[in-house]
């Protein structure tokens, strides 16, 4: 899933400073998980904004809605109206649900109220990490199912590099090092001769470097 | 013999004399004399002087730079190049007008994280990573073509090193991804600085179980310690060394603890030039260039080869 992280209060704040009549927006899907913008972080983003304003004797008038999928454009038509009555929506998606809003409402601003951090899972409760980079060409099976583009903090195929020490990242104790949870894999795998090939060098103009990505597939198109 | 790239360091290594190479960090500025005057005090006492690469993502005068000046002294550069600083375009650019300067020697590296530095906020390259750089730069010399398989103008001629780090984990693996260093194209190696010997001699039995050293040249990294906050800071701080405890008390108990990390320096150069497969000697003294020549002179490595 997208893993989000709501901005800085302040941040939020100085973004709608402007605008007195706002629709917050959340999106029950990815984000919702991540305790980031679902209904509940919607009602309770709304609620500090109320409290600012009102301390700082400035009206504002505020809807609060979360649709389940804020990247799908056949769920933004139902908050039509909620739009059309404010001047602004600070959406609580990740940026491809502010973008997707920002598509279907040109004549509306749309301000991000989340940081779209990556592409993870919950490790525990309160606890997420990246899992995938998107890099376009998955190489997972050559790596015992634990990818060194989004984990190893310098992106290396043939790792690991001479800072792996104790099972750790050299930027951070508190980083696992990819190299050795591949390395431990595969040989509980009894698949460790792997590495004994260099990994040769990756087209990255499939990860976004070639410009722009699109899929078309001719047979769905209509 | 044939020569990959005639320089110094191939040929005192090729013919099997023991070669001693040291560091030289370029200045966080825009002064030739830093590294002439390091290059002056050194030129007599190493085969060739490696130029750090903005070393510990600190931002410094360019490698490239800094090994032409050397070359300027009459000193013979290794140039480092690190991988996290420049994509595949950039490096071959570098590499051809390394050439065109007369740069022989380049050492391939990853470097270490942007997040060390100061600036820490960089977006890091690692368009490949330095196996892959090792691959390229023995694909321009070799193949004389670029990685697009477009035809290089003039011969590539060069020595191309890497670095293994017998003390990073995990261990096992060490001797692995020293194979495919070579295989990618690794004619030297200098290694992270040793001060764990018993290590460094269980990581050189399995090297020459594979047979390893013959098929490149190893270079025993060491560096003198200078004080006892240093040893410490290495030994608790620095990922992918191992600074044994004893020698952290050696340096606390010293009464003169330059004097002290010398002679520390001085007995594990003894027992690595026992070592069967090594080749060499690499003196990382880090901004501490000066106590160079002493080092070398009582390690009985003078004189030099003389350089043709």
């Amino acid at each position: 899933m997208i893993v989000g992280q709501q901005k800085d209060f302040d941040e939020i704040k100085k973004m709608i400073s402007g605008y007195s009549r706002l629709l917050v927006l959340g999106c029950q899907t990815c984000v919702a998980i991540s305790f980031a913008g679902g209904m509940r972080e919607v009602e309770i983003l709304a609620s500090m904004i109320r409290m600012d304003r009102k301390m700082a004797g400035r009206d504002v008038e505020i809807k609060e809605e979360a649709i389940l999928r804020q990247c799908d454009f056949e769920f933004l038509d139902s908050v039509k109206d909620l739009v059309a009555d404010c001047d602004v929506v600070l959406s609580l998606a990740c940026g491809i649900g502010v973008q997707a809003m920002a598509e279907r409402y040109p004549d509306k601003v749309i301000l991000p109220g989340l940081n779209t951090t990556f592409m993870g899972l919950t490790e525990e409760m309160g606890v997420w990490s990246e899992r995938c980079a998107g890099c376009g060409n998955c190489i997972l099976d050559k790596t015992g199912g634990l990818c060194p583009i989004a984990r190893c903090s310098k992106g290396l195929l043939n790792g690991p590099c001479g800072g792996s020490m104790n099972g750790k990242c050299e930027i951070s104790p508190d980083v696992d090092c990819v190299w050795q949870l591949i390395i431990d894999r595969l040989k509980a795998l009894n698949q460790l001769e792997k590495l004994e090939e260099i990994f040769p060098i990756k087209d990255w103009s499939v990860s976004g470097h070639g410009g722009t990505r699109k899929i078309v597939r001719e047979d769905l198109t209509a | 013999m044939i020569m990959k790239s005639g320089s110094n360091l191939e040929k005192i290594l090729s013919s099997g004399q023991f070669s001693v190479t040291a560091e030289c960090g370029p200045p966080k500025g825009t002064s030739a004399k830093v590294i002439q005057k390091k290059g002056e005090l050194l030129k007599s006492y190493c085969d060739a002087l490696n130029v750090t690469d903005n070393q510990t993502a600190i931002v410094r005068m360019s490698s490239l730079s800094g090994c032409v000046i050397l070359k300027q002294v009459g000193v013979e550069p290794v140039m480092q190049m690190v991988v996290r600083d420049r994509n595949r375009l950039a490096i071959q650019s570098d590499i051809l007008g390394a050439v065109a300067l007369g740069i022989r020697n380049v050492l391939c590296l990853s470097g270490d994280h942007q997040k060390f530095g100061n600036h820490p906020t960089a977006k890091g390259v690692y368009d490949i990573d330095s196996m892959q750089l090792l691959q390229t730069l023995k694909h321009m010399r070799d193949e004389k073509k670029f990685l697009s398989g477009d035809d290089i103008s003039g011969e590539v001629p060069l020595f191309l090193g890497a670095a293994a780090n017998p003390f990073a984990d995990p261990f096992e693996f060490r001797v692995t991804r020293l194979a495919k260093k070579i295989k990618a194209g690794a004619d030297f190696i200098q290694t992270q600085a040793i001060f764990d010997v018993p290590k460094f001699i269980r990581w050189m039995d399995m090297v020459r179980d594979r047979g390893l050293d013959q098929n490149v040249h190893i270079l025993a990294g060491v560096i003198p310690v200078k004080s006892v906050g240093m040893a410490r800071y290495m030994r608790n701080n620095v990922s992918g060394l191992s600074v044994p405890k004893e020698l952290v008390n050696r340096m606390a108990d010293a009464k003169d603890a330059k004097e002290e990390g010398v002679k520390i320096c001085l007995e594990i150069i003894e027992q690595i030039k026992e070592i069967k497969g090594i080749h060499g000697v690499h003196i990382m003294a880090v901004a501490w260039e000066d106590i160079v020549p002493g080092i070398v002179e009582k390690a009985g490595l003078m004189p030099r080869p003389i350089k043709h």
